[in-house]
């Protein structure tokens, strides 16, 4: 914990996490008016994810503060993401060899 | 035996020890959650049809509202800690585990009325999977709960005693507590809209 000035942090942090929040309760509701739209499956699901990635990549920058954090974090969040990643790709396998019963 | 890093940064990696656990641990948190969006995709690959719109997308919309707010206001009892503001500190932690209660009653009246509907996991693979990935995102709120309800009581004492190392205890507190709400933004798409 670094000895802060509270007037300064209250001007560099706190007005940014409520601007984030804002922001997180504005993209809730365009995601919900998005699905009452008649778009296609796959437009649906595009767009859904990519406002759910948005809001949480907001999440994670701001509120979890990795949009500063220490190089040990960062290496930890990368192979992180490289095994949810594999994981994702996992049903894909059941693309490339369906088990087809007869 | 004084437990070291609780404070001061390591030298190596620039984090107190706590900072470098938890994250550690979320890591093994996204593998799990991870795990069961495969088998969501699997699961719903596999249907010949899947559910439109069949869930309660008001109340979800609300509870994804409380958990958003309930994500602001961790942060900003972190920051009332920084800015040594202890009052503002546990009004903030009060409406973060309260914000908690209202998510668990909301998901509460949600599962009575599937159940009562006779909408249950063995129903179909959607409802299955839906009790599943949302009962386990429910056992980390009450979990987190636990741990801000601690914080925000007994273990306030320590502000007192030690005040740097309670801000490092709110700020891992507060890490996991916006995973969970992290969480929830991908299940609520997922489950709800799509």
């Amino acid at each position: 914990m670094e000895n802060v000035n509270a007037a300064e942090f209250k001007k560099h942090h706190v007005r940014k996490y409520i601007l984030v929040f804002v922001g997180l309760m504005v993209l809730t509701l365009v995601t919900v008016a998005v699905s009452y739209l008649r778009l296609g499956v796959e437009a649906a699901i595009i767009v859904a994810l990519i406002i759910a990635t948005v809001k949480g990549s907001l999440v994670a920058s701001y509120f979890m503060h990795l949009i500063s954090e220490k190089k040990m974090i960062y290496m930890t969040l990368i192979l992180t993401v490289v095994f949810f990643a594999v994981l994702m790709a996992l049903p894909l396998f059941h693309h490339a060899d369906p088990i087809v019963i007869k | 035996m004084e437990i070291p890093y609780t404070v001061n940064a390591r030298p190596d990696s620039g984090l107190f020890n706590a900072k470098m656990g938890v994250w550690l641990f979320l890591a093994s948190e996204v593998m799990l959650f991870g795990a069961l969006f495969t088998t969501y995709i699997l699961l719903r690959v596999g249907a010949p049809e899947w559910p439109h719109h069949e869930l309660n997308v008001p109340l979800a919309t609300l509870n994804t509202a409380v958990l958003i707010s309930s994500s602001i206001t961790m942060v900003m009892a972190w920051a009332s800690l920084m800015m040594k503001d202890f009052k503002k500190y546990k009004m903030y932690m009060g409406l973060t585990f309260l914000a908690g209660v209202g998510f668990l009653i909301i998901k509460g009246i949600e599962y009575s009325h599937h159940i009562l509907a006779g909408e249950i996991p063995s129903t179909n693979t959607f409802y299955a999977i839906y009790f599943t990935m949302t009962g386990l995102h429910g056992v980390h709120v009450i979990g987190g709960m636990i741990v801000n309800g601690y914080f925000w009581g007994p273990g306030s004492k320590m502000w007192k005693t030690e005040p740097e190392r309670f801000t490092n205890r709110i700020e891992v507190a507060g890490l996991y507590w916006h995973f969970v709400d992290l969480v929830w933004i991908f299940l609520f798409p997922v489950f709800y809209l799509l």
